[in-house]
């Protein structure tokens, strides 16, 4: 099973370890609730080292991102971080991640960890089917570990640990910086609605970043906080998590990530499937949906309106926020209007839910 | 990890309280840690009749749904009524406040099948 740097950590502190993907992953600490509610609340620290970071150098760079991505790579300028997808022929989505732009020429993919070499071997044929002479891709996963700095008193945190002028790095763009005297890439992204920071750095600084983190964030109350916070905290504010709201079987308009893709673009891969898609009207949409019946919708569960069925669940858990069920789901266009009633199924029963506003919180 | 010595316990983690022919069960505080926050509790129908090893509940967490099995057979005489409004009392009380269901026993030798507190933990060492 593969680790990250922090892995000894976790093990210290009691963390629950999961196989996530074949990474040796912590999904709780304390608890999924109180760890989510810290971060709604105060602050909590995530080990997201097994993100995966691939690196596109060289003349054309813009050209070939713009072929291999959805959304419109020209926009970003340097120091500007775009949320985006790639898709293949077909109009499936191969992955969805943020890609960082450092320079004319020189710009970061960070993936999914379960993606990574599939990215990476996809992007690599991008290439080698020709136009791009110049460009080089390098796997730098293992270069670096990554933390996630999130709830709302982030900035105060990492503040007293750089000198970096935090309160003028605005949302999705990031700077090179220091953090506890180490070389980082300070990014205000993140995962959770809240606002924060995903910091870069080299793997053997890990240990003393996160060590440093925790001691400045002890009095506001940050907390380690893992996988399993970290999803329904996604889930709340309706990101999606690819292998369930977005896969090979699901396109980006069906996904709800259709405002990332511009099919405006002169071109990129999957662009025509997605173009016929959204003149034939868009078969299904991702909704959220909130349980008006006690009862915690998952994962595969069937979504019905009357008899029918009309759609599956992508995500479901107990909202630790709000205390009740809530799930994303696809939903057949039509059946996926605010308001609209629908019952889910849960084991033998249908169990009523409604078509609500996202995020939920 | 508490483990009471007065109890039965069974391999899928419930505990069993037998008197006078009624089992008390719930589930077992290391089955409460392994599952987490719990958020929702099923509990069958006072009346409904219930087999040794068959599914009577269901107890979720934010992660998890896991079955609920019937130690022993019987017919659930009482279910605790507060239990699905308050479901972190699973893991904050799951020897008293979250038992479950009470069942009257049809074959009282089934309770001989069950485990005493020294074999449960023996059984939970070896997890």
């Amino acid at each position: 099973m593969k680790t990250t740097p922090l892995n000894n950590v976790h093990r210290q502190i009691g963390a629950r370890m999961v196989d996530f993907g074949g990474w040796d992953m912590p999904v709780q600490y304390t608890g999924v609730i109180d760890e989510h509610l810290a971060v709604r609340k105060a602050a909590g620290l995530f080990d997201v080292s097994h993100m995966g970071e691939i690196e596109v150098r060289g003349q054309g760079a813009l050209d070939y991102i713009q072929e291999l991505t959805t959304n419109n790579a020209a926009k970003l300028v340097d120091g500007q971080v775009q949320y985006s997808a790639m898709c293949y022929e077909n109009g499936g989505v191969v992955d969805d991640f943020t890609l960082y732009r450092f320079a004319e020429g020189h710009y970061l993919f960070c993936v999914n960890a379960s993606n990574i070499e599939k990215d990476f071997a996809w992007m690599q044929g991008v290439l080698e089917k020709g136009g791009f002479p110049d460009i080089n891709l390098t796997n730098l996963s293992d270069s670096y570990a990554q933390l996630a700095l999130q709830g709302p008193a982030s900035d105060a945190i990492l503040g007293r640990l750089t000198d970096t002028d935090l309160a003028s790095l605005v949302f999705y763009n990031f700077v090179e910086g220091e953090v506890a005297g180490v070389k980082t890439i300070i990014s205000r992204t993140g995962y959770t609605g809240e606002s924060g920071f995903e910091l870069y750095f080299a793997p053997e600084h890990a240990e003393k970043i996160w060590h440093a983190l925790m001691e400045a964030g002890a009095s506001d109350g940050l907390q380690p906080v893992g996988l399993g916070a970290r999803d329904t905290l996604r889930l709340e504010k309706k990101y999606a998590l690819y292998g369930h709201e977005l896969s090979s079987q699901i396109t980006p308009l069906e996904g709800g990530i259709a405002w990332i893709t511009k099919l405006d673009k002169p071109s990129f891969i999957g662009k025509e499937p997605l173009c016929r898609m959204k003149e034939a009207g868009v078969p299904r949409r991702l909704v959220g949906l909130r349980m008006t019946e006690p009862g915690v919708p998952r994962e595969n569960y069937p979504i019905f309106v009357d008899d029918e069925e009309v759609g599956i669940v992508t995500s479901g858990t107990m909202s630790p926020s709000l205390k009740v069920g809530i799930s994303l789901a696809l939903i057949a266009t039509g059946h996926h209007t605010l308001g609209t009633e629908v019952s889910i199924g849960i084991r033998n029963r249908r169990v009523a839910a409604e078509v609500v506003k996202t995020p939920f919180v | 990890m508490e483990i009471r010595d007065e109890l039965k316990y069974s391999e899928d983690h419930e505990w069993i309280l037998i008197e006078d022919g009624i089992a008390t069960i719930g589930i077992s505080d290391y089955a409460q840690d392994a599952m987490g926050d719990v958020v929702f509790v099923e509990l069958p129908e006072v009346g409904s009749h219930v087999d040794a090893g068959q599914t009577f509940g269901v107890v979720e967490s934010v992660k998890t749904v896991s079955d609920i099995f019937a130690p022993v057979s019987g017919e659930v005489v009482e279910v605790n009524k507060d239990l699905p409004d308050t479901p972190d009392s699973v893991n904050s009380s799951p020897y008293d406040d979250a038992w479950m269901v009470k069942i009257k026993l049809t074959d009282v030798t089934q309770v001989e099948a069950l485990m005493d507190a020294e074999a449960y933990r023996s059984c939970i060492a070896k997890q």
